[in-house]
C-alpha cells in the first residue's frame, strides 16, 4: 500500500522515549535541556511543566525534530530519530501562536499537510471533512485565519494536525493564547479529543491547573531537568523536592523549617479549630504570627507568619476566625499531611510511600 | 480648578492645532517647490512651443496643443527610446527580483560573517550613481577594459579564440552588448534594496509558520511556493514598484554609460529628453518625451499600492 493509514502504525509504534538528551545553545552558557531521560506509553497525555525558560518547550521542539540535541537519544516507536527531519518522524505539532497559513483559507490550512504527503484529491478531502467534522469547524472551512476567535484558530490549528493522523500529537501551550473562560472549556474539549482519537501526546505548558487537568502523568522540570515525574496525585500529594512542592497548587504548599528540615503542608492541610483529641503525636501545632485574612466567596485564605516565613491556609468561608491576641492564632496540621524535605538539596526526607508517618524529631519538637 | 487656570498651563508644546501645521509646513514648502511647480512647468512646456532660447510663456499662441507629442511620436529616436526603457527595465526587473529572492534567502541563513556580507550587498545602493556607473564605465572601456584582459588572458579573446579574432569585445560599442551593459549596472543598481526589502519581508514571516511547515512535511520548493512567496507577495509588490519607477525614468546610467549610443541604440526616454530639451535645446519636446510616461508609472504605483494593501490586510 503506498499510503498505509498512520492508525494502524500508531498501534505499533506511539511511544516516546529521550535518553538523556541535552540541549546546548552557546558553548559557554547553561544548557536549556540538561539530560532529560523520560519515556511515554502508549496513548498517554504527558504534559511537560515548568516556568518559563526551564527547557520544556526546547524538549518539545527536539523531539518535534526542529532542534537539533547536542547530545543524548530521541526514539519514536523504539527508533531513533535523533536525525529525521520532522516530516519524517510521524508527528504533528501545534504551536502556540497555532502558525496558521495566513494567506490560506482552512481548508487549504488543514490539507496542507496532505498535499505534501501527495495523497490525491478525493483523499484528501475526505479526510478535511473528517478532520474539520470532529472539530466541528466544517462551516468554517472557506474563511481565512483572520476572521476566526481564537478557539475556532485554535481547532483549525488542531485540525491541521490531526488530519496526518501522527503517531504523536506534541502540543506547544496550545491554550495560552484564550481568554480564561474559553481556556476551561477549550481545556475539557481537548482531553476528550484526546481520548477520543487515543493518541500519544505531550503538551507544554506553564499552568499548573492545566497540566493537573490534563495530564496522565506530569513531568516537571526546572533548570532543564525533570523534577519529578508521576501522575498528578502523587505530584501534587508527593513532591519529591521543594521546587516541585512549591510550584504546584494555589497558594503553594507552606515551608517552615523545624529542627534543620523544612517541614511542608498544603493551605488546605491547615485546620483552625483544634481537633478533639489533639495529641501532637499525629497533630502538629503552630502559631501563626500577624495573621489576616482574604475573602474569596467560597473559601478564604488566612496570611500569617511563622518564624519569618510566609504561611498560606485555606479554610472554607464560612470558618470563623478563632479569637486571637495580637494577631497570633493557633493552627493544626495532621502529621499525615506533612512532607518533610532536606534544608539544603530541598529533596524529600522520606520515601514517598511513607509520607505518613511523621520523623521521630518533628514529634520532639511539636 | 477653574477653566482659566488650565487654558494657562498650555504650552505651544500641547497646542496640535498650532503645532500640526506648523510641523507640516516644511514638508509642504518642500513638495510644492521642489515637485509641484516643476511638474506644472513641464506640463505647460509640454503643451507649448518654448525652446532654451525663448523660454517664455507669453499668451495663448504660445500654445500649441499636442503638436509637440505628434512631433515626437513621429520621431524614430523617440520610439526607440520607449522600446529601450520597457524593455530595459522588464528585463532588468525580472533579474532583479530573482536574483534578489535567492540573495534574500540566502542572507537570511545564519552563518558567520552574515553581518559584513550583508554590508557589502548593500554597497552599490551607498555609492552615488554617477560614480558608480563612471567604475562601470572604465570597467568596460574598448581599450582596456580589465573584463576584456583577463577574457585574453583566460584564453577567450584575440587570435583564435571564441570570442576573437578581436582583441576587444568593444562592450559599450555594439548594440546588444551595450544594451545588455545599461541592463547590467541597473540590476547591479537596484539589486542591494530589491535584497533589503526582501530579506525584511523573510525575517517578518514568524519562525512559527516557517516550523509549521517543516512539520507538516513541506520540502523546500513547497515552502518557498506556497509559503514564502505568497507571504513576500506584498513586500516583493512595494519592492518591485520601487525598482521600476527608478527604472523608468532613470538618466544617470545610459547618459554616463553609452551616451545613448551606438547610434541611439542604448536611447532611453530620460536620456533622451535631455538630449533632446537641454542640449538640443527644444523644452518643449523635451518636457513632451518626460512626460510621455507618466500616466503609466501613475498607472503602475496605484496598482502596486492596491496590491500591497490587499495582500498586507490579507497576511494581517
Amino acid at each position: 500500500m503506498k499510503h498505509p493509514t498512520f492508525r494502524t502504525d500508531r498501534d505499533t509504534m506511539a511511544r516516546v522515549e529521550t535518553r538523556n538528551l541535552v540541549k546546548q545553545f552557546t558553548a559557554s552558557g547553561a544548557p536549556a535541556v540538561n539530560g532529560i531521560s523520560l519515556q511515554t506509553t502508549d496513548g498517554e497525555f504527558l504534559v511537560l511543566l515548568g516556568p518559563s525558560g526551564c527547557g520544556k518547550t526546547t524538549l518539545l521542539r527536539m523531539i518535534g525534530g526542529l532542534e537539533k540535541p547536542t547530545s543524548g537519544d530521541i526514539l519514536i516507536g523504539d527508533r531513533v530519530v535523533n536525525d529525521l527531519p520532522p516530516r519524517a518522524r510521524q508527528i504533528a505539532m501545534v504551536f502556540q501562536s497555532y502558525a496558521l497559513y495566513p494567506h490560506m483559507n482552512v481548508r487549504n490550512n488543514i490539507s496542507f499537510p496532505l498535499k505534501a504527503a501527495k495523497l490525491d484529491k478525493a483523499a484528501i478531502e475526505q479526510k478535511v471533512q473528517w478532520a474539520s467534522s470532529i472539530l466541528g469547524i466544517d462551516q468554517l472551512l472557506d474563511r481565512k485565519p483572520r476572521q476566526l476567535s481564537g478557539g475556532q484558530r485554535q481547532r483549525v490549528a488542531l485540525a491541521r494536525a490531526l488530519v496526518r493522523e501522527p503517531n504523536v500529537f506534541l502540543l506547544d501551550e496550545p491554550l495560552s493564547n484564550l481568554d480564561a473562560q474559553r481556556r476551561a472549556s477549550a481545556r475539557d474539549e481537548l482531553q476528550v479529543f484526546q481520548h477520543e482519537i487515543g493518541t500519544t501526546t505531550i503538551y507544554v505548558t506553564h499552568d499548573q491547573v492545566e497540566a493537573m487537568g490534563l495530564g496522565d502523568r506530569i513531568a516537571v522540570i526546572n533548570d532543564g531537568t525533570i523534577r519529578q515525574l508521576g501522575t498528578p496525585h502523587e505530584i501534587y500529594e508527593d513532591p519529591a523536592d521543594t521546587f516541585v512542592a512549591t510550584f504546584l497548587g494555589s497558594p503553594p504548599m507552606n515551608l517552615v523549617e523545624r529542627d534543620g528540615d523544612l517541614v511542608g503542608f498544603r493551605p488546605e492541610a491547615v485546620e483552625l479549630v483544634p481537633p478533639e483529641h489533639g495529641d501532637a503525636s499525629s497533630w502538629l501545632h503552630l502559631t501563626l504570627a500577624e495573621a489576616r485574612e482574604e475573602y474569596l466567596g467560597s473559601e478564604k485564605l488566612i496570611y500569617g507568619e511563622i518564624d519569618g516565613v510566609r504561611v498560606v491556609a485555606r479554610v472554607h468561608a464560612g470558618t470563623p476566625m478563632p479569637a486571637h491576641e495580637g494577631g497570633k492564632i493557633p493552627i493544626t496540621v495532621n502529621r499525615a499531611a506533612l512532607r518533610i524535605f532536606d534544608k539544603d538539596s530541598g529533596l524529600r526526607r522520606q520515601p514517598a510511600s511513607d509520607s505518613v508517618s511523621a520523623s521521630p524529631a518533628e514529634e520532639a519538637s511539636a | 480648578m477653574s477653566a482659566t487656570t488650565t487654558r494657562d498651563e498650555r504650552y505651544l508644546m500641547d497646542r496640535d492645532r498650532v503645532l500640526g501645521p506648523l510641523f507640516l509646513l516644511p514638508a509642504v514648502v518642500y513638495i510644492l517647490a521642489l515637485v509641484g511647480l516643476p511638474l506644472v512647468l513641464a506640463v505647460l512646456y509640454a503643451f507649448s512651443d518654448v525652446t532654451v532660447a525663448d523660454p517664455r510663456i507669453s499668451g495663448r499662441d504660445d500654445f500649441v496643443g499636442f503638436d509637440n507629442f505628434r512631433a515626437i511620436w513621429s520621431d524614430n529616436v523617440f520610439r526607440k527610446a520607449l522600446r529601450n526603457t520597457v524593455v530595459f527595465t522588464l528585463i532588468s526587473q525580472v533579474i532583479v527580483l530573482l536574483l534578489a529572492n535567492i540573495l534574500a534567502m540566502v542572507l537570511s541563513a545564519d552563518f558567520h560573517g552574515k553581518r559584513l556580507v550583508r554590508f557589502l550587498v548593500l554597497l552599490p545602493w551607498t555609492t552615488p550613481v554617477a560614480l558608480g556607473v563612471l567604475g562601470w564605465f572604465w570597467m568596460l572601456d574598448s581599450v582596456y577594459s580589465p573584463i576584456d584582459w583577463m577574457m585574453r588572458e583566460v584564453g577567450l579573446l584575440g587570435p583564435d579564440t571564441p570570442f576573437g579574432p578581436a582583441r576587444n569585445m568593444y562592450w559599450l560599442g555594439t548594440t546588444h552588448l551595450a544594451q545588455g551593459a545599461v541592463i547590467l549596472v541597473h540590476v547591479w543598481r537596484t539589486l542591494p534594496l530589491a535584497t533589503v526589502i526582501l530579506l525584511a519581508g523573510l525575517t517578518a514571516i514568524p519562525q512559527d509558520i516557517r516550523d509549521a511547515a517543516d512539520i507538516d512535511g513541506a520540502g523546500f520548493w513547497r515552502q518557498l511556493f506556497y509559503i514564502r512567496l505568497p507571504l513576500l507577495l506584498p513586500i516583493m509588490a512595494v519592492a518591485l514598484l520601487f525598482a521600476i519607477i527608478f527604472a523608468f525614468t532613470d538618466l544617470t546610467i545610459a547618459l554616463v554609460l553609452t551616451r545613448g549610443g551606438p547610434v541611439n541604440d542604448t536611447q532611453v526616454l530620460a536620456s533622451w529628453a535631455y538630449f533632446k530639451g537641454i542640449q538640443g535645446g527644444n523644452l518643449a519636446q523635451g518636457a513632451a518625451i518626460a512626460l510621455f510616461l507618466l500616466p503609466v508609472l501613475v498607472a503602475i504605483a496605484i496598482a502596486m499600492l492596491r496590491l500591497a494593501r490587499r495582500a498586507g490586510e490579507e497576511t494581517a
